[in-house]
């Protein structure tokens, strides 16, 4: 019995047979089932409360004053003599019946309100939303101590109150199910066929908002219960009346010499507040789908890298100085899907020399980004990750904790990303993300990292370092912004740098400067570089070395002049020719990028 | 930013007055009744009479409403009918205790819901689980029951903490704190359903953005990017639910009040009501949105604080 998997996306119940699949979701959810039977328990106690028991609630007898339980008074009798399972029998009556009502107003004035504010908006809503703000300001048992005090002891009165208080919940959400379904297709082309509003309304608005509805009412159910219990535990309401809360006053008299009176009304005010949530609950995981599900399973990333051969004695006594800074081995990294994995990259293996760029290319989807993230451990958790070995500079990585990676993170392995502005923290300044790894990994002074990052800004071609380390990330331009971040990845003098398409984001005219930057910066510092880019013209650029991706696999490596002028694979010809068709004048690019560099290894 | 807090406190400002109306007027409906009250059920009609002369009530309804708006603009919040006392001073009296066990809890539900949120947001699996579900539970479990747990156990069973009574800081801050723990305790549960659930939900939303992987690609500490930067942008909704939760923790700090026994403005407010004094309740009405609408004020200054775009408009 496996519940049915649902769409993630939500979710509109327009037809009776999506119902019908809501409720069989909702009884193959034990919590659902539970909270059901002991909701139907307490509506049948309440109404089968003369045949359960043949005491009168409020009947008291000073003989029985605080009666221990027995055959007579199976719970006892409380502090004036009243049996106990009588006055939770009949005060279920009334707190059910008392729920009702505040459920009844709520809907009665909300659902109207909400209707008209979503559908018509304008002044009406505007008048509503107002009303609704400010009634949700107020305290609601201040407003029923008034209403008590003043107007009415009864509680029946008092919930219809609540139910007018809380009606602002039921508005909000009708009339935000309503705006949403109002600008769908299906009700404009209804209207333009001529239906009126109000069939409007009841054919195709009322349908979507029943579900969220029903979760709502359970809420106020709940809310109800307890507020109405709260009124009778102060002591307000008819006196004649049982309810749970008035039992519980009389309980609270006794609390030193009878602490047990307290337990049962409480008991039953639990059971049913949480069962009302609990289905409430329920009800929203079989509308929502996996929508909350989902969240909550995500798992830590596996990580198992296979050392390679011989790795176990892997730290060599000499670090490898030579030309070597990072190979990889066999890399492969997967995703979960529906019932099985789906592999993303598929045995891939790289080497990046030191003072060396390696372009990483393929169309979208090809890996290269999930590779470059898998190398700085940066993978969602949910992804799983494997490899032979990946060895940076005599070290091995994979498998290594977020403690050990952050070791290398930032310090001697530093990463451009593709998008700047969504890239720096909007809730700091630029200067204060900046100077915290400096600071973190350099261990230096608040004022020598600030010097620091101040001189990387001048250096990374930004006019006014000082203006720009002050400022927020909205407040500067996204060329900027791909500044700083080369300015954060290069701070603490990296060996290896991971560029993720550094310029797709960016103006053409900007494009050109950032990657002129990058390489000025990679040869000023000797750094290793690994951009990932989908752009043959960039990697003609920059690029000493390419390793050419297609879904997840290899497809071939060479040195850039060799690819151009020799492809192997009949892949990369394709790209080429297709880069090259785009954009005829850059076939004069590979010349001159081999020859400004110089560098036909 | 500040024309928008300028527009935030006008409307607070219409909030207490036509809240404090709308009590007005109810409260004032049956005139005669409240003499008959307050002089008991064996005076004579003229005793009553002379009564609802003594307090005004026989003045036409408007004329005592404008009155009564006149002498509370300028802060004169009148009398007790039973008690003669002032109203503002009973309220002095009585409002240290509430805003204690506010704080509390306020200050107590922040705590706790930065820690359980942020780590289910973080750790998923069983514990997120788990966080959900009690939350679901805290936050359907009325707070007055919470209270008279507490009570029960920790007060009156094993005597840890004080079962009723208020210390004023002034005489010992020690006996303050233990006098309010328990309250501010009970209080806090609901609130802290709630705001831990918005927390944990925009945690996780946070640490999905890209920014939050840059932040690791700099191998900033786990604690760093979860407490630094992840709560401070995960902040601000949390932070709007936790001041919509403030209004329910003045409600509910009336029936804590009563469970510990604190004269605090709440068990004002439930003898005030009972008795139908209806210049304490007026009071009591007036203080406590005053109260709901001061603390959306804080909570729009701390959302600016948090959020630089909006400091900046």
């Amino acid at each position: 019995m496996s519940v049915p998997p649902t769409d993630g996306l939500v979710v509109v119940p327009s037809a009776p047979v999506r119902r019908r699949h809501l409720m069989v979701r909702l009884l193959h959810d034990p919590v659902a089932v539970a909270a059901l039977v002991i909701l139907a328990l307490l509506a049948a106690a309440s109404v089968l409360a003369p045949v359960l028991t043949s005491h009168d609630p409020i009947r008291s007898s000073l003989f029985d004053t605080l009666a221990p339980m027995g055959p007579d008074h199976p719970l006892g009798a409380d502090g004036v003599g009243r049996d106990v399972w009588a006055q939770l029998l009949y005060g279920a009556r009334t707190s059910l019946a008392a729920a009702l009502v505040a459920v009844a107003v709520a809907f009665a004035v909300g659902i109207p309100a909400g209707l008209l504010g979503g559908y018509y908006r304008g002044k009406a809503d505007a008048i509503l939303s107002w009303a609704s703000n400010f009634m949700m300001a107020v305290p609601a048992i201040i407003v029923l101590l008034v209403v008590m005090a003043a107007v009415s002891q009864s509680t029946y009165v008092a919930m219809a109150v609540l139910g007018l208080i809380i009606s602002p919940s039921v508005y909000r959400l009708i009339r935000a199910s309503v705006v949403s379904v109002r600008e769908e297709l299906y009700v404009d082309a209804a209207r333009v066929s001529g239906l009126t509003d109000g069939r409007i309304m009841r054919r195709h608005i009322l349908p979507v908002v029943q579900a969220p509805s029903i979760i709502q009412a359970a809420q106020i159910f709940g809310v109800a219960i307890s507020i109405q219990a709260g009124l009778a535990f102060l002591g307000l309401g008819s006196p004649s009346e049982t309810s749970w809360g008035a039992m519980l006053n009389d309980a609270f008299a006794n609390i030193y010499t009878a602490p047990m009176l307290l337990l049962w009304p409480a008991l039953a005010i639990c059971l049913t507040t949480t069962s009302l949530a609990l289905l409430a609950n329920a009800l929203r995981d079989a509308l929502g789908g996996k929508k909350v599900r989902q969240k909550s399973s995500v798992q830590r990333p596996k990580t198992s890298v296979r050392p390679a051969r011989g790795a176990k004695s892997a730290k060599p006594a000499v670090r490898n100085l030579g030309a070597e800074l990072l190979r990889v081995d066999n890399l492969k990294v997967t995703y979960p899907v529906d019932g099985g994995t789906r592999t993303v990259v598929d045995g891939v293996s790289l080497v990046v020399e030191r003072g060396k760029v390696l372009g990483l290319v393929g169309e979208s989807g090809s890996g290269k980004s999930q590779t470059a993230f898998s190398l700085l451990g940066l993978l969602p958790p949910e992804a799983g990750m494997q490899a032979d070995g990946i060895r940076f500079d005599g070290d091995e990585l994979g498998g290594l904790g977020r403690g050990a990676m952050n070791r290398f993170r930032g310090k001697r392995i530093a990463y451009i990303p593709q998008e700047p502005m969504s890239n720096l923290d909007p809730s700091f300044t630029v200067g204060s993300q900046l100077v915290e790894p400096v600071r973190q990994h350099l261990r230096i002074s608040a004022r020598a990292a600030k010097a620091k990052v101040l001189s990387l800004l001048e250096r990374v071609g930004i006019t006014e370092p000082g203006r720009v380390f002050d400022s927020y990330p909205h407040q500067i331009s996204g060329g900027m912004a791909q500044r700083v971040l080369i300015a954060g990845a290069v701070s603490c003098d990296p060996d290896l740098l991971i560029a993720d398409e550094p310029t797709t984001a960016l103006d053409v005219t900007v494009q050109a400067e950032i990657l002129d930057l990058i390489r000025s910066l990679q040869d000023e510092r000797n750094m290793g570089v690994i951009l990932v880019t989908h752009d043959f013209g960039v990697v003609a650029d920059i690029c000493d070395r390419v390793t050419v991706m297609r879904s997840g696999k290899l497809v071939e490596t060479a040195d850039v002049a060799e690819l151009f002028a020799n492809p192997q694979a009949d892949y990369t010809r394709m790209l080429l020719a297709s880069t090259l068709e785009d954009a005829k004048p850059r076939t004069a690019l590979k010349g001159p990028a081999v020859g400004r560099r110089d560098r036909t290894a | 930013m500040v024309s928008f807090l300028l527009r935030r406190l006008l409307a607070g400002i219409t909030l207490v007055l036509l809240v404090a109306s709308a009590t007005f007027v109810m409260l004032n409906f049956t005139g005669a009744d409240i003499a008959r009250n307050i002089v008991g059920e064996t005076a004579t009609p003229e005793q009553a009479w002379a009564k609802a002369t003594e307090l005004g009530l026989d003045e036409p309804l408007a004329l005592r409403y404008i009155e009564w708006l006149g002498a509370t603009l300028t802060g004169d919040l009148g009398k007790s009918w039973f008690t003669t006392v002032p109203v503002g001073t009973t309220l002095q009296t009585a409002l240290p205790v509430t805003l204690s066990i506010i704080l509390g809890a306020l200050i107590i539900s922040a705590l706790v819901s930065v820690v359980l949120g942020s780590l289910a947001a973080v750790r998923a699996g069983w514990f997120d689980k788990t966080v959900q579900f009690s939350a679901v539970l805290a936050d359907a479990v009325p707070g007055f029951l919470v209270a008279l747990a507490l009570a029960l156990v920790i007060a009156v069973n094993f005597g840890w903490l004080p079962a009723t009574g208020y210390v004023p800081y002034q005489r010992s801050v020690v006996e303050w704190l233990r006098s309010i723990t328990l309250p501010s305790i009970a209080l806090a549960f609901g609130a802290i359903a709630a705001t831990t659930l918005q927390l944990r939900g925009s945690m996780f939303d946070v640490l999905q953005r890209d920014y939050v992987r840059t932040l690791r690609s700099r191998g900033l500490t786990e604690n760093s990017i979860v407490f630094k930067h992840a709560l401070r942008n995960a902040a601000p909704p949390a932070l709007t639910v936790l001041s919509l939760q403030f209004i329910g923790l003045v409600g509910g700090a009336v029936i804590v009040e009563k469970v510990f026994g604190l004269r605090g403005i709440g068990s004002l407010a439930t003898a005030a009501a009972v008795q139908g004094d209806a210049p304490v309740v007026l009071g009591v009405v007036i203080v406590m949105v005053l109260l709901v609408v001061a603390v959306n004020l804080v909570a729009d200054l701390a959302y600016g604080w948090l959020n630089p775009k909006v400091r900046a408009e």
